[in-house]
């Protein structure tokens, strides 16, 4: 679908604008239900007026662009607009109704400087303020409406300067975190390229298809299989706004049926929230037999998910050949692993005991006592080679488990601005996940991590940044807190519990409710995390480690034997 | 409808369902989404309790943080629409 000569993101946008013009590129569907279907002229013609602009500004080649931006065709341009440049772009998430304003602002202003940002692109309410905060900064604060509202281009459009070269940095993808464990994920045209080329292999992508995504740009699965892939492989997408499928997870099933849509990626989380939150009476006469790939991806796959959006949605043509398994990770650009369309998802049955103790994922009975379905993600896409090491770094043999480890074609180019970081990561060409897995038979399962990381609802979340806000909290004892992630089963993820030690003997019923809620409150407005759980507990309930740290995993063994999870 | 009915359920719901722990000690007025008690995710869930519970269809237009972060916002969308 992309020609080997293909050497850049944009060339394929070019090309389609200038022989396909009225080709249909994508179908943006507003939070209001309005569709606006766009053409290949079009799209190209719009990202044009932001490279045009950006040009005008000063901008050019290499430098880095920050777009701050909801769900919008101006979003979407100005992704495009800054790559047409030869700009590095980066979508920052955009502020919600639960984030402190202040704080978020705050936090653009952070990483414009730890990276050098030269240009914001934002909505005009956002100008004034981000203007402000960015005064002592060279970088420039631009509006779609400096960008729009401007004199109206006839002729060509905007003409870019040159070719890149194929190992330029196109954009950034930024992991979670606050901006003190932030990491900027450089990838570069060629990168990418290879990724779109592999997994449309291993999807056996055609013309046929079509993608239709409801997740937000800022994260590797939407921002690659949501939205740079369809786009440049030249597949229409239906691209739908992530807080309005939130709010109304249906209308991924109204849109997809309506646009016979083929392909779509979600996190474990999102089948269940199908199957809890769209009323039976809106979907009864809906067919989704299009479909022929829902792939589940970014948090750890699992079989009750499948089984419950399974029994309810066949009636609507929800087959177990749709549901897929991808094993992705930013670094790799996206996918590093892909099942067989078509195949059934596939489960190995392993004994618990053997994989905590044993370290080794031994094949049983399915069903029988003390066994556990993992589910499979597949093999490794063409141009990744997927291995599992051992503690010494050397890999191991099947079936036993050890850190992933990838080399690929599409991996990162490195951290942006952070070589002792790359550094960490990158050990003798292979790149370290600090996923835990194994392999059998070439299919990847993946067990655990070695960090301490909470994947929420497909979201990251690091357990450090929630005890500094609540070591904060008047009534907390500071440095004795600890959060971690425990299975939840109706959520389809990790929720996240955390227990403080306070002066529990000391303090009355309302100044406990108070130190809950202000915890609560600050927690979800600098994170948007809600706690599944949180418990005040005495002092002297945390286990420390010897050197006088909280010991994370001993205190989420404790609490799991105490509070009978 | 009964208002107190209409809360009571909701209450117990929320609780149960959402909050695990069926003896959480929600106010009426208390922010539940803004406070960092339940996440955004559950108001789609609210609507389709809302529909089997009593009949009401809330659209999902309404199903937002500024018109259901409290029980009594709630009541109101649904007693509203109750007629």
């Amino acid at each position: 679908m992309i020609s080997e000569e293909t050497k850049t993101l944009i060339q394929p946008i070019i090309e389609r604008a200038l022989h396909q013009p009225d080709r249909l590129v994508l179908v943006f569907v507003h939070e209001d239900g309005m569709q606006e279907r766009v053409s290949a002229g079009e799209f190209y013609r719009e990202a044009g007026l932001f490279a045009d602009s950006l040009r005008n500004q000063g901008l050019g080649v290499d430098d880095l662009v920050i777009v701050v931006l909801k769900h919008s065709r101006e979003l979407l341009s100005a992704f495009w607009g800054s790559l047409l440049l030869g700009s590095i772009v980066s979508i920052f998430p955009y502020l919600t109704e639960k984030l402190d304003p202040q704080l978020y602002m705050e936090r653009v202003k952070t990483l414009v400087a730890n990276e050098g940002a030269r240009a914001v692109i934002t909505f005009p309410e956002f100008k004034d303020d981000l203007s402000n905060l960015l005064s002592n900064v060279d970088c420039r604060v631009i509006s779609t409406d400096d960008v729009l509202g401007g004199p109206k281009h006839t002729g060509d459009g905007f003409v870019p300067s040159g070719e890149f070269q194929a190992d330029k940095i196109a954009f950034l993808q930024h992991s979670s975190g606050t901006t003190g464990l932030q990491k900027g994920v450089a990838l570069s045209h060629v990168s990418v390229l290879n990724q779109i080329r592999s997994l449309s292999q291993a999807l056996h992508l055609s013309t046929t298809d079509k993608v239709i995504s409801w997740l937000p740009l800022y994260h590797d699965m939407g921002l690659i299989g949501g939205f740079v892939l369809p786009i440049v492989a030249g597949i229409p997408l239906i691209l739908l706004s992530p807080f309005h499928w939130v709010r109304d997870p249906k209308i991924l099933f109204t849109y997809a049926a309506e646009h016979h849509a083929t392909l779509t990626w979600l996190p474990n989380f999102a089948f269940n929230h199908c199957v809890r939150g769209i009323r039976r009476s809106d979907i009864q006469t809906l067919d989704l037999s299009s479909l022929r790939a829902l792939i589940s991806c970014s948090e750890p796959v699992r079989r009750d998910s499948f089984e419950l959006f399974l029994n309810r949605f066949q009636e609507q043509g929800i087959q177990q050949g749709m549901l897929q398994a991808s094993y992705a990770l930013a670094e790799n650009t996206f996918a590093a692993t892909q099942t067989v369309p078509g195949e059934l998802p596939f489960y190995d049955w392993i004994d618990i005991k053997s994989l905590q103790i044993e370290k080794y994922a031994k094949p049983v009975v399915p069903e029988s006592e003390g066994s556990f379905p993992m589910v499979s993600n597949g093999k490794a896409i063409p141009g990744t080679e997927v291995a599992i090491a051992g503690p010494d770094g050397k890999h191991l043999p099947d079936r036993f488990t050890g850190e992933i480890i990838l080399r690929s074609n599409c991996m990162l180019t490195g951290y942006y601005h952070r070589p002792e970081l790359t550094e960490q990561v990158m050990i003798e060409g292979w790149f370290h996940s600090g996923d835990i897995g194994y392999i059998a038979d070439g299919n990847v399962y993946v067990s655990g991590r070695m960090k301490d990381m909470i994947i929420v609802g497909g979201k990251n979340v690091f357990p450090q940044d929630l005890e500094a806000i609540a070591n904060t909290i008047t009534g907390v004892h500071p440095g004795r807190v600890v959060a971690f992630g425990v299975d939840d089963i109706k959520l389809g993820s990790e929720g996240v519990i955390m227990v403080c030690e306070v002066d529990a003997d000391h303090l009355s019923e309302q100044e406990k409710k108070r130190i809950e809620s202000d915890i609560r409150q600050r927690i979800v407005r600098e994170t948007e995390v809600v706690l599944k759980e949180l418990r005040l507990v005495d002092e002297r309930w945390l286990i420390k480690t010897s050197s006088g740290k909280i010991a994370r995993n001993d205190n989420r063994e404790k609490y799991l034997r105490i509070f009978n999870y | 409808m009964d208002r107190n009915e209409v809360i009571t359920k909701l209450k117990a719901y929320i609780c149960s369902e959402l909050l695990n722990n069926a003896d959480y000690p929600i106010m009426i007025d208390q922010p539940l989404i803004t406070g960092g008690l339940m996440d955004s995710f559950s108001l789609a869930q609210i609507g389709v309790f809302v529909e089997d519970a009593f009949g009401v269809y809330i659209p999902d237009t309404d199903l937002t943080v500024n018109n259901m972060d409290t029980l009594n916002l709630m009541a109101d969308e649904v007693i509203e629409r109750a007629g």
